[in-house]
């Protein structure tokens, strides 16, 4: 404590006389709150075992890994796993794939979300928003085995889809065997899952919206649109850009993404469909390759917390707004 | 003003503008979004009505390319197959003679799996999520960042795994149920709420002699019902959801949840059931329409919770 001001401030938060030692104040904290640190005993012990062993056990990606020995490997530190995949052509592939998917995604789910969000917004007849959006909710629950199961259903040859394209006087396509298609499938199923859920932090930014301003934006004789472009969208901004830093942190990394193409892909749509974490549980829980998939994860986990950190450092920056 | 309906859990906006006198291009859009919104909603309930459709058609219907929405050689013949076919012994040490169809058994572990790991999960994270929102507990400048990083970094899916197996939890239910017992992102939405609870309330509490669990429990718990609904419907999507813990840690057909089955006969090709080559397309709807039931029963019920609850993650302290 030779920080005079921090002894000050830490008197003021705390109440405790001046001649109390850091000792004395450590056992009076403790006297009045040991049973919320009992409250912490299990989830930190929990925490400690399965989320920061785990994360300690990325060690295998750089030291070799026997089945039934030590979860942290054993021998020599070593950077052969790394030399391994950086010259792997599908982890490069699962890599650029990884990418686009995510870019891809983003691209048409973000705009179109915050669309529905102001469409929604709109609505007078509160029955009726009501409706559209417990229905716009309802994907967001389902099981992505579910999910898959469907477009599966609706994409095969007897389908729906087919049948409308057979009537139409094209040729029936097999959809989900072809490489070309995957990037469709994958990103339009995804805005069907997400599309209603991802208004909810919209809509409620829009509720804090001051209706002062709208009536200033009336009487300064603005139209209805005007109000959206000058009124809505400036009171949400901070909401936009939360989510985009979100969105962009996880460009890299699997998300949700793991499942569905996991469900989806076959080898004949490798070249489209896999991914890195597609790629991570190919070789690591399928083939065996613990050291090698541990490497190619802990890769895309770094990536993925730069890309986040820059994305936030940027958000503070330009849009004042950030995650932590 | 703008409101929080509470008894329909609507946001909506009181918007001064409704007063003005609407005019015909706002007419005009008002229907054109109208129609985009029943367009949306006929897409997004499509592919559930396709399946329900498709599970009482029959099979030649199918096979002959009945697409429609209306049922074509309506029949429950599906359903009763679905869940009669294929018995299989449980608890064969117990019960050796016990054989139960294997949809049935399948459906009772993930009722089993959702009711335990649920209420395991919403105690262990609120009593997290608590501490947590006691702004003025010391510890908490280092616990806050310990558990909040790592939902930006993590073990990755082979570390976990080797831990898992390394525990001896593989083929066991809590190999199923801990790998995901206290979501730190459900944690962090608790905990905004429990900071909004006023706190005098709980002060009065401990004034008249409880405890801090007491005050947790006797006063903090009925205050939260809003978030506590909300992390129950959660958690408990997330167990009837889950197939992929299963499919890395539940060898034993007996153990697994319904959502792995289905996740065998959907991928078909190299599914361990050699029956699930020969699944059509009828039996494979039947099976997801009743796994997906009971989540569309429920969820429109909470929705009024799991709105605001999820308002309130979005609120930066």
């Amino acid at each position: 404590m030779g920080n005079r001001e921090d002894y000050q401030h830490q008197q003021i938060a705390e109440w405790s006389p001046r001649e109390l030692t850091l000792r004395q104040r450590v056992s009076k904290d403790f006297r009045i709150n040991w049973q919320l640190y009992v409250m912490f005993l299990f989830p930190v012990i929990y925490y400690v075992i399965f989320r920061y062993i785990p994360m300690f056990g990325n060690i295998l990606a750089f030291r070799k890994y026997n089945p039934g020995g030590s979860i942290f490997g054993q021998g020599p530190l070593t950077l052969k796993y790394f030399k391994q995949f950086i010259t792997a052509k599908p982890f490069w592939q699962a890599f650029s794939n990884t990418l686009i998917l995510n870019g891809l995604y983003l691209l048409f789910r973000f705009p179109l979300t915050l669309i529905f969000a102001l469409l929604l917004n709109e609505i007078r007849n509160l029955h009726w928003k009501k409706f559209v959006q417990t229905v716009s909710y309802l994907p967001h629950f389902i099981s992505m085995v579910i999910v898959c199961g469907m477009l599966k259903e609706l994409l095969s040859t007897h389908g729906p889809i087919n049948d409308l394209i057979f009537k139409l006087g094209g040729e029936k396509i097999s959809f989900i065997s072809l490489a070309e298609w995957f990037r469709t499938i994958f990103v339009a199923s995804g805005i069907w899952q997400s599309l209603g859920w991802g208004t909810i932090l919209y809509l409620a930014a829009m509720s804090g919206i001051n209706p002062s301003l709208y009536e200033a934006a009336t009487v300064d004789g603005a139209s209805h649109f005007q109000q959206v472009i000058h009124v809505t969208i400036p009171g949400i901004l901070p909401t936009i850009a939360t989510l985009l830093i979100l969105d962009i942190g996880g460009l890299v990394g699997s998300g949700g993404a793991f499942e569905k193409v996991y469900l989806l892909y076959s080898p004949l749509t490798y070249e489209t469909s896999d991914i890195v974490s597609t790629y991570v549980f190919r070789m690591g829980v399928e083939s065996g390759s613990i050291n090698f998939a541990t490497a190619v994860g802990l890769f895309e986990g770094l990536i993925n917390l730069v890309l986040l950190t820059c994305a936030n450092f940027v958000s503070r920056k330009v849009a004042k707004t950030s995650l932590w | 003003m703008s409101i929080i309906d509470n008894t329909s859990g609507q946001i909506h906006v009181h918007n001064p503008k409704n007063k003005i006198k609407e005019s015909t291009g706002y007419k005009v859009f008002t229907v054109v979004n109208t129609i985009i919104m029943i367009i949306i909603s006929f897409l997004t309930l499509y592919p559930f009505l396709y399946l329900v459709s498709q599970s009482f058609s029959s099979e030649q219907a199918i096979i002959a390319g009945h697409t429609g929405l209306i049922p074509e050689g309506f029949n429950i013949d599906t359903y009763i197959y679905v869940i009669t076919r294929n018995p299989i012994k449980p608890l064969p040490q117990l019960f050796p003679k016990l054989a139960i169809p294997e949809f049935i058994v399948y459906y009772i572990n993930t009722v089993i799996y959702t009711l335990i790991g649920t209420v395991l999960s919403l105690f262990f994270s609120s009593i997290l999520a608590y501490p947590l929102s006691k702004t003025n507990l010391k510890v908490n400048k280092f616990f806050s960042p310990f558990i909040i990083f790592t939902m930006y970094f993590g073990g990755g899916l082979i570390a976990n795994y080797v831990l898992i197996l390394r525990l001896g939890l593989k083929n066991s239910m809590w190999g199923f149920i801990l790998p995901m017992l206290i979501s730190t992102y459900y944690v962090i939405l608790m905990r905004s709420f429990f900071m909004s609870i006023p706190k005098d309330l709980e002060e009065a509490g401990e004034i008249d002699g409880l405890n801090k669990w007491g005050v947790f429990w006797f006063i903090a718990r009925p205050l939260s019902t809003p978030i506590i609904a909300t992390m129950t419907l959660f958690y408990a999507v997330m167990y009837w959801n889950n197939w992929f813990n299963a499919k890395l840690y539940l060898q034993d057909k007996v153990k697994w949840p319904v959502a792995y089955f289905l996740q065998t006969i959907i991928r078909g090709a190299g599914a361990s059931d050699p029956d699930a080559q020969n699944m059509t397309a009828n039996i494979k709807s039947c099976a997801m329409v009743l796994t997906v039931l009971p989540i569309i029963c429920v969820y429109p019920f909470i929705q009024k919770y799991y709105v605001q609850g999820m308002m309130l993650g979005g609120v930066k302290e």
